[in-house]
């Protein structure tokens, strides 16, 4: 199962473009990605969500934690995301309380 | 009742084939909106990861079944695992998602969405491993 995972920068941000399926098997490619990331010195990410179709809780968890080490460097770790297939698993989770969610890349960067 | 079955190894890269099957099975069904099938989907994927987990690395050539049992009114998806038990109610509870300490949980999701995403879940567990049935209720095949 393929998972893509493109970084571009914008406006001093990284913007990570998620493609295809997040769950247990693919999650950890998005954990080293994001790790890597802020390794770097990245320290504000956009997670692109729009091309994703299918994240389960194991997903979720790595953005939590992502969001978590970004934090703990005074940094934001962001999403965009108009499916509403995906933004039910944050709206069940509650977890669209935590995250700031944007229905486009150009709108979590200008945020 | 006809049933269809499937036997993984107990290994991340074959959840994705649960989904599959499952899905397939449910699209199928009579009166089961695209988004319900969606549901279902996640719920399995839940379900099959905590089997999998279950096992943990040392039982990786263990097996999950997946057995989707078909009736008039409802399909029901049991996920069994042979991993040493757990008991569903004692699961550790999240600080609430307004907390600062919400983000030192990435885990323990997957059994509250299980709960929101189905009409009914049971749990049977025991040291010999655990069966999980999922259930929506839903028009006949067509």
């Amino acid at each position: 199962m393929e998972l893509g995972l493109d970084v571009t920068e914008r406006d001093g941000r990284a913007v990570l473009s998620v493609r295809g399926e997040v769950d247990v098997y693919t999650a950890p490619r998005l954990r080293e990605r994001l790790v890597e990331l802020v390794a770097q010195g990245k320290h504000q990410i956009v997670v692109d969500l729009e091309g994703v179709d299918f994240l389960d809780s194991t997903g979720l968890g790595v953005l939590v934690g992502g969001l978590k080490r970004l934090r703990s460097h005074d940094g934001d770790l962001t999403l965009v995301c108009t499916q509403p297939r995906i933004l039910k698993v944050f709206e069940i989770t509650g977890l669209t309380k935590v995250f700031a969610i944007f229905d486009s890349v150009d709108a979590a960067v200008a945020s | 009742m006809q049933s269809v079955a499937l036997e993984i190894p107990a290994r991340a890269e074959f959840v994705a084939l649960a989904r599959l099957v499952v899905s397939s099975v449910a699209l199928s069904r009579r009166e089961l909106a695209d988004d319900r099938i969606d549901d279902l989907k996640l719920a399995v994927s839940e379900a099959c990861t905590n089997a999998i987990e279950a096992h943990g690395a040392i039982d990786a050539h263990e097996r999950v079944t997946v057995r989707c049992e078909e009736s008039d009114d409802r399909l029901d998806i049991l996920i069994e695992d042979r991993g040493a038990g757990f008991d569903p109610t004692t699961l550790p509870e999240h600080p609430p998602v307004t907390d600062p300490d919400r983000l030192n949980f990435e885990r323990g999701l997957g059994i509250p969405l299980i709960r929101s995403l189905v009409d009914e879940v049971d749990f049977a567990t025991s040291d010999t491993g655990t069966s999980v049935r999922l259930t929506i209720y839903c028009g006949p095949s067509e």
